[in-house]
C-alpha cells in the first residue's frame, strides 16, 4: 500500500496521530470519524504547532472583556459600548481564486464578529502581492480587491483602512487578511458555547452543498506545490454576500429574543468544528441528525454534511420550546432555519443519518488535538543579511527624482485605486476613512449595538427613543500593519516594530490604542527555520504588547504559506483598535494653514536596513530592522496624545516606509488648499544621508504647530524629555523644499547646508497617485 | 413632518439615513417594510440606497415589484414627495417612476469617492433650499452609477428642467474628468415631470454633518421639510 492510501493521509493527519486516535476511540475511527478528527486535528482548526507559543502572548488587561479562544475578541469602550473585533486571512483560497477566496474571507470574519452579538461597523484589509510589474500579480490585486468590495459593499460595512505591499516573497503566496470591528453592549456578549441538555442545536442559514470540503485541512494546512492550483477549484467555497446581510441581520434580531444559549459561525470544517466546539466549551454532548440539515445537493454522505463549508450558515444552541421564535425571525429575513439536533449530558458528539449512528466521538477527543513543540533553528540568512557592508551603495546624486521614484512605488504611493472600490463611508460614521495612518469612525450616532430597529418599531407606534450620547464625540481608531520586511530581518524586533507602528499610527490620529487581533502568516512550521522565525516574532509581540499596554484579544495562524519550497516573508499582521475620547481633537496628516511650525519628533538614525528605499532604488533586501526603544515608544505616544488632546497639534503623521522625506511629502499631498508646500532644513548626524534623509528609524512622529503653540508644544516635549527638532514651515506656494545641514568635517558644531529636494507638490502627488494606476489602468 | 425609509431585503443605507433626518434634520423618521402597503402616515417617503436583493437580475429590478412600491407609486400619483438615493435611484428608474436606466460605471469598478454636483435647478421640492448653479460636496458610492437614456429622454430632462444635479469640478464646471461613472450629460440626479419624485446617484446623508466631510448633502432634505413644512433649516 502506497503512502497516499493510508487512511490518516487521505484526511492529512499523520501516523502518529491516526494511532492516538485510535487510542482515545479505543478502536478504530469509521470513515465518517477519520474524517471529523481529520479537520479538527488539522492546523488551521487545532493550532497545533503554534499553541504553546500563542499562550506567552498578554491577553487580559481591564478593558478586555473576551480574550482569545471565542470567535472575535471584546474591549470595553465605557459603561455601555464595547467593541468585537479580529482578524482572519483566506490566503490559499485567494491564491486559486482571488476574487472569491478574498470575498469568502470578508464573509467569515463578519461572521465572527456578529456571532458575538455585534453589529460589524468597519472593516480592514491587509493585503501582499508579488511585484505588480507581473500580470499574474495584477490579476490577483484585481481579484481580490474585487472580491473584497463585492462581499463587504453589499452586506454595507465600511473598508476604513489597510496596508498592502508587493514584494518577490508573496510571489507564490498571497496574502488576504481582513479584520472586522463590530459594536456591543457589554451584557449582550454572545458566545460559541452549547449548554443546557435538552436544548435544541439549530442550523440557521444557507443550504448545506459539497462545497469547500477539506478546504481547511488540505488546503490552509499545507504549501502549494507549484502545480496543483487548477485542480483545487473546487474546495474554494463561493460566497453570497446578500445571504450573508440577511443572516446577520436575522441573527442580530435573534440575539434580542433571550432564547439564543450559544451560537457559532459554521466556518473552517463546517458543522463538526461548530457543533464539537461549542459542545466542548460548554462540557456536553451534542446530538445531531445530518439527514435534518437543509441540503442543496443530492446523496450527500454524511462525512460531506460534517464538513462542508458552504458560507453563510450559523449553528445555533436555542432554549428548548423556542424553535417557533427562531423560525419567525428567520422567515422574516428570508433565511432559512431548520432544528438539527439537541444538546446531550455524555459528552460526546453524536453524528446520525436519519436516525442511525454513523459517528460518536468525545467532543472533547475533538477539540484536543496534540500540542507540538516543533524545533527551532535559527536560519543561516540572518548572519549573512545583517553583516551587509552599506558602504558598497552610493548615496543618491538626483535627490528630486529618488523621492519621486519612492512615492511611485507602489508600496509607498497612493492606494486609492484599491480603496476607491470599497464603500468606506456607509453607516454614516467614517470620519477618517482609507489613506491616512488609521481609519477612525465614530461611534454612538447612526448605528447602535444589537438589532435593527425595525424589530423594536411597533407599527403606529412613535420610534423608540434612544439617549443622545452626552459629551464629546467618541470613536475608535483602527490600524493593520505588518512590516514583513524587518520581520524578515528580525523576527523579534520586526514583530515588535508592527505592534509599535500599529499603536502610533491610531496616535497621531488622537486615540489611545488598547488591544490587538493579529495574524500570524508564516510558512510551513514543521522546518525548524520557519518555525524559530515564529517563535521569535512571538516573543517580539508579547514584549511589544505588554510595554504598550495593548494585550491580544484573538487572532489566526497561517502557516504553510509556501510555494515549491519558498516561504514567504514572515508576516505577523497586527490589527490595533484604539479608543477616541473627543473627535473634536481628531488630527490627520495634511498640512493645514502656511506658517505652521514643522516639528519631528523622536530620533534619526542612518538605518537602510529593510528599507523601501533599499529595495527600490539599489534593490537591496539586506541588514537589520530598525532600532525600536519599547520603553522611549510608549513615552513618544503618551505625549503625542497629550499635545493632540491639549490642542497644541494641527497635522500628525507616523515617520514610516520612505522615511522622513516621503512623510513630510504625504503631509504635503494631503494639504488642505493654501497649505500646500513645506520649507524644511533637516539636522543630520553622522554617517549617510540618505540613511537618515530617507531610512525608517522608528518611534518618529512628525507634528505641525501654529506659530502660537508651538513655544507651549516645544515646553511640554522638553519637560516630558522628548527628542525633536524644529524642521520648518508650512508654506502656501506649492513647492516641496528640503535641504541638509550635516555636520562639517572639522566640527560637529559647524553644519553645512545642502539643497537636496526641490519639487512642487504638484509633481509629488502626481507621482503618488499613479503608483498603482501605472500597472493596473486608470 | 414624518418621512418613511423604506426598507428591502439588502437596503443598507437606512440606519445613516434615520439618524441624518432624526438627529441633524429634526424631523420624525420611521422604517417601513417592503412588505407593507401602509405609508399613510408619512408625509415623505425616502428610497435608501443598498444593494437589494443583492442586485440579482439588475440593481433595483426585484425590489421595484415590492408590495410597499404599490403604495410609493399611489404615494407618487397623489404627489407625495419621494427621493431615491443610489440604489433607491435605482428602483424609482426600474418602476418606472423616473425615466432612464443604470450601466455599470464606464471604468467598470466601484467606486466610494467624494464628488461635487451643481445643482441645475433649484426651484424644486428637492433643491429650493440651495442655490442655482451652487455646488455641493457630495460622495458616491456605486458600481452601476452611469446613467443613460435615449435622446428624446435626455431631451425632455433639458427642456423640462428636470435634471437636479450634474457631476462637476469643485469649481462647477461640468466636465468629463468630474464624470465619476460615465452618465451621460453628467447627470447625478433627475426629478419626474410632475415634481414629486427625485432620484440622486451621490449620498446626501453622508454629506449631512461637518464631523464627516460636508453637510451639504443635509440641504435636501432640509429643501423638502421647506416644501412641506415651511420650516427653514439652516446648514
Amino acid at each position: 500500500m502506497s503512502e497516499k492510501q493510508q487512511p490518516w493521509s487521505l484526511v492529512g493527519l499523520t501516523e502518529a496521530e491516526y494511532r492516538r486516535v485510535v487510542e482515545i476511540l479505543g478502536r478504530e475511527p469509521n470513515h465518517t470519524e477519520l474524517h471529523m478528527f481529520g479537520v479538527m486535528w488539522s492546523e488551521h482548526c487545532a493550532y497545533k504547532h503554534s499553541k504553546a507559543a500563542l499562550r506567552r502572548l498578554p491577553t487580559s488587561g481591564e478593558r478586555v472583556l473576551q480574550g482569545p479562544g471565542e470567535n472575535a475578541g471584546v474591549v470595553r469602550i465605557d459603561d455601555d459600548l464595547a467593541v468585537a473585533f479580529k482578524i482572519e486571512s483566506h490566503n490559499h483560497p485567494s491564491f486559486v481564486d482571488p476574487f472569491n477566496g478574498a470575498a469568502t474571507g470578508v464573509g467569515g470574519i463578519l461572521r465572527d464578529v456578529f456571532t458575538m452579538g455585534a453589529r460589524p461597523v468597519a472593516s480592514l484589509n491587509s493585503l501582499r502581492f508579488g511585484p505588480l510589474d507581473d500580470p499574474k500579480q495584477q490579476e490577483l490585486l484585481r481579484g481580490a480587491v474585487e472580491g473584497i468590495a463585492h462581499y463587504g459593499n453589499t452586506v454595507g460595512v465600511p473598508c476604513i483602512g489597510g496596508e498592502v505591499y508587493f514584494d518577490e516573497s508573496y510571489r507564490g503566496n498571497c496574502l488576504v487578511n481582513a479584520m472586522v470591528v463590530g459594536v456591543v453592549r457589554p451584557d449582550r456578549i454572545h458566545k460559541g458555547v452549547a449548554a443546557g441538555p435538552g436544548n435544541l442545536i439549530m442550523a440557521v442559514g444557507a443550504a448545506t452543498g459539497r462545497d469547500g470540503i477539506h478546504a481547511a485541512s488540505l488546503l490552509a494546512s499545507a504549501e502549494f506545490s507549484g502545480e496543483e492550483q487548477r485542480a483545487d477549484l473546487p474546495t474554494v467555497p463561493v460566497g453570497d454576500p446578500f445571504a450573508e446581510k440577511m443572516l446577520m441581520e436575522a441573527c442580530l434580531e435573534l440575539f434580542e429574543t433571550g432564547a439564543v444559549v450559544g451560537i457559532q459561525d459554521m466556518g473552517a470544517a463546517g458543522l463538526i468544528s461548530s457543533s464539537s466546539e461549542m459542545a466542548a466549551r460548554g462540557g456536553v454532548g451534542v446530538e445531531l441528525d445530518v439527514r435534518k440539515v437543509p441540503a442543496r445537493e443530492e446523496g450527500m454522505e454524511p462525512w460531506e454534511y460534517l464538513l462542508s463549508e458552504s458560507q453563510e450558515r450559523m449553528l445555533v444552541c436555542v432554549q428548548k420550546g423556542r424553535e417557533a421564535e427562531v423560525e419567525a425571525i428567520c422567515r422574516k429575513w428570508g433565511v432559512g432555519c431548520a432544528v438539527i439536533g439537541r444538546v446531550t449530558d455524555d459528552g460526546m458528539v453524536r453524528v446520525l443519518d436519519g436516525g442511525t449512528v454513523v459517528a460518536e466521538v468525545p467532543a472533547r477527543a475533538l477539540a484536543s488535538a496534540p500540542v507540538y513543540h516543533p524545533e527551532k533553528a535559527e536560519p543561516a540568512y540572518l548572519a549573512e543579511l545583517r553583516a551587509f557592508d552599506w558602504s558598497r551603495l552610493p548615496e543618491p546624486e538626483d535627490w528630486n527624482g529618488t523621492l519621486l521614484r519612492l512615492l511611485g512605488s507602489p508600496n509607498i504611493g497612493s492606494r486609492r485605486w484599491i480603496y476607491e472600490q470599497f464603500d468606506h463611508m456607509v453607516q454614516g460614521a467614517t470620519v477618517v476613512g482609507p489613506g491616512g495612518d488609521a481609519g477612525v469612525i465614530r461611534l454612538g450616532a447612526a448605528v447602535a449595538p444589537g438589532a435593527h430597529e425595525l424589530a423594536r418599531q411597533q407599527p403606529g407606534a412613535d420610534a423608540p427613543a434612544r439617549p443622545a450620547p452626552a459629551g464629546p464625540p467618541k470613536g475608535i481608531a483602527v490600524s493593520v500593519d505588518c512590516n514583513g520586511r524587518y520581520v524578515y530581518l528580525n523576527p523579534r524586533r520586526g514583530t515588535a516594530i508592527a505592534v509599535a507602528e500599529a499603536a502610533r499610527n491610531c496616535v497621531v490620529t488622537g486615540a489611545l490604542p488598547v488591544a490587538i487581533t493579529n495574524n500570524c502568516n508564516f510558512g510551513n512550521p514543521e522546518k525548524p527555520e520557519i518555525f524559530w522565525t515564529f517563535d521569535e516574532a512571538i516573543t517580539g509581540m508579547a514584549e511589544a504588547c505588554e510595554a504598550l499596554g495593548t494585550p491580544v484579544t484573538g487572532g489566526n495562524v497561517s502557516f504553510y504559506n509556501e510555494t515549491s519550497g519558498d516561504a514567504i516573508h514572515p508576516t505577523p499582521t497586527i490589527g490595533m483598535v484604539a479608543v477616541h475620547e473627543n473627535l473634536d481633537r481628531l488630527t490627520t496628516p495634511g498640512f493645514k494653514q502656511a506658517g505652521d511650525v514643522i516639528l519631528l519628533l523622536g530620533e534619526t538614525r542612518d538605518e537602510l536596513g529593510g528599507s523601501e528605499y533599499a529595495k527600490v532604488i539599489h534593490g537591496v533586501l539586506a541588514g537589520d530592522a530598525p532600532v525600536l526603544d519599547l520603553a522611549f515608544e510608549k513615552k513618544l505616544q503618551q505625549v503625542v496624545l497629550r499635545a493632540i488632546h491639549e490642542g497644541l497639534v494641527t497635522a500628525a503623521h507616523d515617520v514610516a516606509e520612505g522615511g522622513v522625506a516621503v512623510a513630510l511629502a504625504e503631509m504635503a499631498i494631503a494639504a488642505a488648499p493654501g497649505a500646500r508646500g513645506c520649507q524644511v532644513n533637516l539636522f543630520l548626524g553622522r554617517g549617510r544621508v540618505d540613511g537618515q534623509i530617507f531610512g525608517e528609524s522608528q518611534s518618529r512622529i512628525l507634528v505641525t504647530a501654529t506659530r502660537e503653540q508651538v513655544g507651549r508644544l516645544e515646553a511640554l516635549l522638553m519637560v516630558e524629555d522628548v527628542p525633536f527638532k524644529v524642521l520648518g514651515d508650512v508654506t502656501g506656494d506649492g513647492r516641496f523644499r528640503l535641504a541638509a545641514l550635516a555636520p562639517g568635517v572639522e566640527s560637529d558644531s559647524i553644519y553645512r547646508r545642502q539643497e537636496l529636494i526641490d519639487l512642487s507638490v504638484d509633481e509629488l502627488q502626481r507621482a503618488y497617485e499613479e503608483a498603482i494606476p501605472r500597472w493596473m489602468g486608470a | 413632518m414624518r418621512f418613511g425609509i423604506l426598507v428591502f431585503p439588502g437596503t443598507n443605507c437606512e440606519m445613516d439615513t434615520l439618524h441624518v433626518l432624526r438627529e441633524v434634520v429634526g424631523e420624525e423618521a420611521e422604517y417601513v417594510w417592503h412588505e407593507s402597503r401602509d405609508i399613510a402616515r408619512c408625509d415623505a417617503v425616502v428610497i435608501p440606497g443598498g444593494f437589494t436583493y443583492g442586485d440579482r437580475v439588475r440593481s433595483g429590478a426585484l425590489a421595484c415589484r415590492a408590495p410597499v412600491m404599490e403604495a410609493v407609486a399611489e404615494f407618487a400619483d397623489r404627489g407625495g414627495l419621494v427621493l431615491g438615493i443610489c440604489n433607491g435611484f435605482q428602483i424609482l428608474a426600474e418602476a418606472g417612476l423616473l425615466p432612464g436606466a443604470f450601466r455599470p460605471n464606464a471604468h467598470g469598478r466601484y467606486r466610494c469617492a467624494w464628488s461635487h454636483v451643481r445643482v441645475e435647478n433649484a426651484a424644486t421640492p428637492f433643491t429650493l433650499a440651495c442655490e442655482p448653479g451652487q455646488v455641493l460636496r457630495i460622495p458616491v458610492s456605486h458600481g452601476a452609477g452611469n446613467y443613460q437614456a435615449d435622446p428624446d429622454t435626455l431631451r425632455a430632462l433639458e427642456e423640462n428642467r428636470q435634471i437636479l444635479l450634474r457631476y462637476c469640478t469643485p469649481e462647477g464646471d461640468v466636465t468629463p474628468d468630474a464624470n465619476p461613472n460615465g452618465s451621460a450629460g453628467n447627470i447625478a440626479g433627475i426629478v419626474n415631470r410632475a415634481g414629486n419624485v427625485a432620484g440622486v446617484m451621490p449620498h446626501p446623508e453622508r454629506a449631512s454633518e461637518r464631523i464627516l466631510g460636508s453637510a451639504d448633502g443635509r440641504l435636501l432634505f432640509a429643501s423638502m421639510v421647506q416644501y412641506l413644512t415651511g420650516r427653514v433649516i439652516r446648514v
